[in-house]
């Protein structure tokens, strides 16, 4: 199953690779064009940027085209790389199997379809992997943070479309997908449901959270950018590690304390509820 | 004015929800985020609003040290054993505080329960221990642990 993808398959099956390269075409236009509506019908780039110049005003220093390169390097190697930004382990671990699993899945589609080759050893390989780690993540993110939902009286299988759509349809497309490859039914209905579930992924990003992996990375080094030229959203910027704070009166107690102090209530996750 | 949550800031992480102490901090069925389920029991502690890793709990200021119109917002940094407040007042002027998050001198008073002796005879009989030896069961069948009980001591915050 690992060695061979359905996509050579379905060539074989008589779908030529320029009509699977015009669905893929069609799927990544439909991204753009619902990403396009989303942020028209929410306004949201409208209010980023509305946001960003007010925080500007509060700015207390400026910032060099030097520190915003080094701001933009960590965003994208904590925030984007690693998804930094999460405090919650589980939901970090999930982020980052469905990520890398959606990155290496569509990555290894496009590849095999755009060069014509379903049955490419290497990204054969990384279609099928891709695929299992997105049906994990999926499945996990589904499964697991529905039973802390459920912990509060609400049913694990409860849907809701606009709240449901994007993480059930990275799980059906996974998993159709896997189904689809396993059985070999190159036509069958495996194949319709693969079409229908990606279809709803690709052309439910309206409604979905999909544009999101578009907004984050911006709105992240935003946040980076106001916590650097002191804006920082109305939040203290003061810390223990300036030497006019250590020789303040209120700061008597920890003047022989190391300036590491442990993790404190992030030693432990919270799991109490 | 009781805790609210910012929702687009919010990760669900529960870290509020553990350090309510009124446990009225939840995580919303329907949205996955934290949500204050009962702000008339609030007591505006602050507790979940220091506690939340990412800012995404706010309070309305008591109007005495804080007219209409302010900002007072709050960073409770574990690293350096830190709690710093901004209070930024409708007319643009700012108030800055850093405090220790210990009360005591740091490193002075982390419990050692091993090496306290057991209560005297005396103390036990005092009113200072009234019911105590009978409420946590001192004379019924040798020591009672945590372990014995099947439970767990969270491993706590020590400064």
């Amino acid at each position: 199953m690992i060695t061979n993808t359905p996509i050579a398959a379905l060539n074989a099956a008589g779908i030529s690779y320029d009509t699977m390269q015009t669905y893929v075409m069609v799927m990544v236009a439909l991204v753009i064009v619902m990403t396009i509506a989303d942020m028209l019908h929410k306004k949201s780039a409208k209010f980023f940027f509305e946001s960003a110049d007010a925080a500007k005003k509060n700015a207390v220093k400026s910032i060099s085209a030097g520190e915003k390169m080094g701001i933009a390097a960590s965003t994208i190697a904590t925030d984007v790389v690693t998804s930094g930004e999460f405090h919650n382990p589980v939901r970090r671990i999930v982020h980052l199997l469905t990520m890398y699993g959606f990155i290496l899945f569509n990555a290894s589609t496009a590849a095999m379809v755009f060069g014509a080759n379903g049955a490419d050893a290497m990204w054969t390989q990384v279609w099928h992997v891709g695929a299992i780690m997105l049906a994990i993540g999926s499945v996990w993110f589904w499964f697991v943070f529905k039973v802390d939902v459920a912990a509060e009286g609400n049913s694990p299988f409860s849907i809701d479309i606009r709240r449901d759509i994007f993480s059930l349809s990275l799980m059906a497309t996974s998993i159709t997908a896997l189904i689809w490859s396993f059985n070999g039914n190159a036509m069958g209905w495996e194949f319709a449901l693969v079409i229908l579930s990606t279809a709803s992924l690709f052309g439910g990003v309206y409604w979905s959270k999909f544009s999101h992996m578009f907004f984050k990375p911006f709105a992240a080094y935003d946040k980076r950018i106001r916590k650097a030229d002191g804006s920082a959203e109305n939040l203290p910027t003061i810390t223990r590690d300036e030497p006019e704070q250590q020789q303040r009166h209120s700061m008597e107690l920890l003047v022989d304390a190391p300036m590491d102090m442990g993790l404190g209530i992030k030693r432990e996750a919270p799991k109490h509820y | 004015m009781p805790t609210f949550v910012y929702m687009t800031r919010c990760d669900g992480c529960g870290h509020c929800v553990d350090i309510c102490p009124s446990d009225i901090m939840h995580i919303d069925k329907k949205y996955r985020r934290a949500m204050n389920i009962e702000p008339n029991m609030c007591w505006e502690c602050y507790s979940c609003v220091k506690a939340c890793p990412h800012q995404a709990i706010d309070v309305r200021g008591y109007a005495d040290f804080a007219p209409l119109g302010h900002s007072v917002r709050v960073i409770r940094d574990e690293e350096k054993g830190t709690i710093a407040w901004k209070i930024k007042f409708r007319d643009g002027r700012e108030k800055n505080f850093l405090s220790p998050i210990t009360t005591q001198p740091w490193g002075t008073k982390i419990p050692d329960f091993r090496n306290e002796a057991q209560p005297t005879e005396e103390m036990r009989n005092s009113e200072l221990l009234a019911f105590e030896p009978e409420s946590i069961r001192l004379d019924d069948g040798g020591l009672h642990t945590l372990e014995s009980n099947g439970l767990k001591l969270k491993e706590g915050v020590y400064y």
